[in-house]
């Protein structure tokens, strides 16, 4: 589904990152890991589409949906009104009708006592499970996930995992992002460690 | 490899574009002075003075091409800016932002010569004339240029950007130039035309020469700060540090 | 195609309603620079009437660009936009979308208030028909045109002034054009080759101008 050989992206006329490569099928979950600033966000977002890889190949064979760090939320529209809006932009799996769709989505995330209010009224936790509701109607079937399980409570990651587990089930397949302390349980996943570009830089001139 | 693509692919690499503009510089500035002197004095000492304008239309002989060069430079940049979004040639990239502050600069010789030659013409050193207003209005193209170009801290993300605003400009620069011509028709005719020339052989070569000089130093001054870009870009790249 | 387009103007009037406050802040601006003409020149009317077609102009440009510094800022800064931008719809489109929501509610009321600007600087009645011809085919323009530059400063701290740097000296043919139509009018001149003109430039922006500006969203958002 996704192929990436000796990937690296050079900013300030130095890699980011170190280059990778690897290759993630239908049903895997490949994490990505590595310490603050190694550049696991620029990675994803090379992946996504959003920056042009400076070395390397990258295979990709549709368009991925990358979840970044910014939740996407209107902070004047509710929080219905900001899913509908994704729905109708971005278009949604099947044919089912949008209301009941959506209405759905929100009760599935836990939303329900929020859903006419405001985005700008939204926790951190919250806005984080409005921007995972894409994930329960989203048509792709290669999700870029960059941490995830940020703000989100014990009850938050336990819905996040079943959400990815069943997408993997149904031949789907996910890369992740994390700095380390929460993982994602009962996957079998591949790892992905990324190493500073700057970081070696330094090493090999000392 | 065809040579044709060879020397595209060659001139995209930083260590062999370095090496060979090194080559190209003393040539250039070669031709530049030689050009210069012979121009100046035909000019300056050979060419009659205008029988309506006396002596002060030597100040064509720096002001015609400093302005033709002025707008040939943008046309330049957005060739450039062109090809380095297009193919994401680095030299490319380095090149079209590099001639920006040559293209502010002779935009600004070519102001201030037009207003001391309209001092003595005019009575004034500004008279709203369109082809000074124009120039002044490219100016100000340069100055979007160059300050897109410094507001963003990536350097690459800012030469693309500055290459998208200077495609942006010369699709405008010849409306504007037109319009503005249309605004104010009360100006001096175009004395060079494609066919035939109202200008007088003693008077045409010493401009032609001049022209032809102002190409030389701004290809060798172009060179120049694309090779000291380069270097302070790739300063921890291996071929940098062989070299120096 | 045509549903994202829609749905994006919808969320866009949506929004602008919800801080429906906020557009009035580009009309009043209007008002307030045109005011400070009389005060400044004096209130001779044969001065002012012949100096409104620019006056009225220059403050409709300036109220355009106002706006266009957060024409994209909200979407970048949330992060809708590189979402957008991913969903696999046309980037120009966005654009596009995004530029005809800014015309309608902040250029077409420029347009709808001109005749009362008009009134105030004594511009003869003949004047005021093409002045608002002229406000109809240009603020798109200005639009159009001032969109690029607001992809361009976008991903930047404080681009409201580089904006106006990098759109202003684009702008002038069209303030050439117009402010020539509305004196032409006045004087009893034929005034229908500015117009027409005018009109042109409105087509090739229309055509060029969001492919542009989808060119800089992408480069803001890399």
């Amino acid at each position: 589904m996704l192929s990436v050989s000796e990937l690296s992206f050079e900013r300030y006329f130095e890699r980011v990152f170190e280059p990778v490569s690897f290759e993630v099928s239908a049903g895997s979950l490949l994490l990505v890991t590595g310490a603050n600033g190694c550049g696991k966000t620029t990675l994803l977002r090379v992946l996504a589409g959003l920056l042009e890889p400076s070395e390397g190949e990258l295979n990709c064979r549709q368009q991925p949906l990358y979840a970044g760090h910014n939740p996407a939320i209107k902070d004047d529209l509710s929080v219905t009104e900001n899913i509908r809006f994704m729905m109708n932009f971005m278009g949604t799996r099947g044919n089912q009708d949008q209301t009941a769709l959506c209405q759905q989505v929100i009760d599935k995330v836990g939303l329900s006592p929020v859903a006419q209010q405001e985005g700008r009224t939204l926790s951190a936790g919250q806005r984080k499970r409005c921007s995972l509701s894409r994930l329960l109607f989203c048509a792709e079937s290669l999700w870029l996930l960059d941490e995830p399980y940020s703000n989100l409570d014990p009850e938050g990651i336990a819905l996040l995992d079943s959400i990815m587990s069943a997408h993997l089930n149904a031949g789907g397949a996910c890369v992740l992002t994390t700095h380390g302390s929460l993982r994602p349980e009962g996957f079998a996943l591949q790892e992905c460690l990324l190493i500073s570009g700057r970081a070696q830089n330094e090493w090999t001139t000392t | 490899m065809n040579r044709f693509i060879l020397f595209f692919h060659n001139t995209g690499s930083p260590p062999w574009f370095y090496r060979f503009s090194g080559k190209l510089i003393p040539w250039l500035w070669l031709g530049f002075a030689v050009l210069t002197v012979i121009g100046l004095y035909m000019g300056l000492f050979l060419a009659p003075p205008d029988y309506q304008q006396g002596e002060s239309v030597r100040i064509m002989y720096l002001h015609v091409p400093a302005a033709w060069l002025s707008m040939m430079i943008f046309g330049l940049m957005a060739i450039m800016g062109f090809i380095a979004l297009v193919w994401r040639i680095r030299v490319m990239e380095v090149l079209m932002i590099s001639s920006a502050p040559i293209g502010a600069a002779f935009t600004v010789i070519a102001l201030i010569t037009g207003s001391l030659w309209g001092r003595p013409t005019w009575g004034t050193y500004w008279v709203w004339d369109a082809r000074l207003t124009s120039e002044l209005v490219l100016l100000f193209l340069y100055f979007g240029v160059i300050a897109l170009y410094n507001a963003y801290d990536e350097p690459r993300k800012a030469a693309r950007a500055a290459s998208l605003m200077a495609i942006v400009g010369v699709v405008n620069l010849p409306i504007i130039h037109y319009s503005v011509l249309w605004w104010n028709t009360l100006h001096q005719g175009s004395s060079i035309g494609t066919s035939g020339s109202g200008i007088h052989p003693s008077m045409l070569w010493p401009l032609l020469i001049m022209a032809i000089a102002s190409k030389f130093f701004y290809g060798a001054n172009l060179l120049s700060r694309a090779r000291l870009q380069l270097l302070k870009q790739d300063h921890r790249k291996r071929w940098v540090r062989e070299l120096l | 195609m045509r549903g994202a387009f829609l749905a994006l103007l919808r969320r866009d009037f949506l929004l602008a309603y919800r801080r429906r406050a906020e557009l009035l802040q580009p009309l009043v601006f209007l008002l307030v620079v045109v005011t400070l003409f009389p005060l400044g020149v004096g209130p001779s009317p044969q001065l002012l009437a012949n100096i409104a077609p620019g006056v009225i102009w220059i403050a409709a440009l300036l109220a355009t660009v106002l706006p266009l510094d957060s024409l994209f800022r909200s979407d970048f800064e949330d992060g809708t936009l590189e979402q957008m931008a991913l969903s696999g719809q046309p980037l120009a489109l966005i654009a596009l979308a995004r530029t005809v929501a800014h015309w309608l509610v902040s250029g077409l009321p420029i347009v709808l208030m001109s005749p009362l600007l008009a009134m105030w600087m004594n511009l003869p009645d003949e004047g005021v028909p093409v002045l608002l011809k002229s406000l109809a085919i240009g603020t798109p323009v200005l639009s159009l045109v001032g969109a690029i530059g607001g992809a361009l400063t976008v991903s930047l701290k404080r681009g409201g002034q580089l904006l106006s740097l990098l759109v202003f000296p684009l702008y002038v043919p069209l303030l050439i054009l117009a402010t020539s139509a509305v004196s032409a009018a006045v004087a009893g001149l034929p005034y229908g080759g500015q117009l027409g003109l005018m009109l042109a430039g409105m087509i090739g922006a229309l055509t060029l101008a969001p492919f542009a500006t989808a060119a800089a969203l992408k480069l803001s958002l890399s």
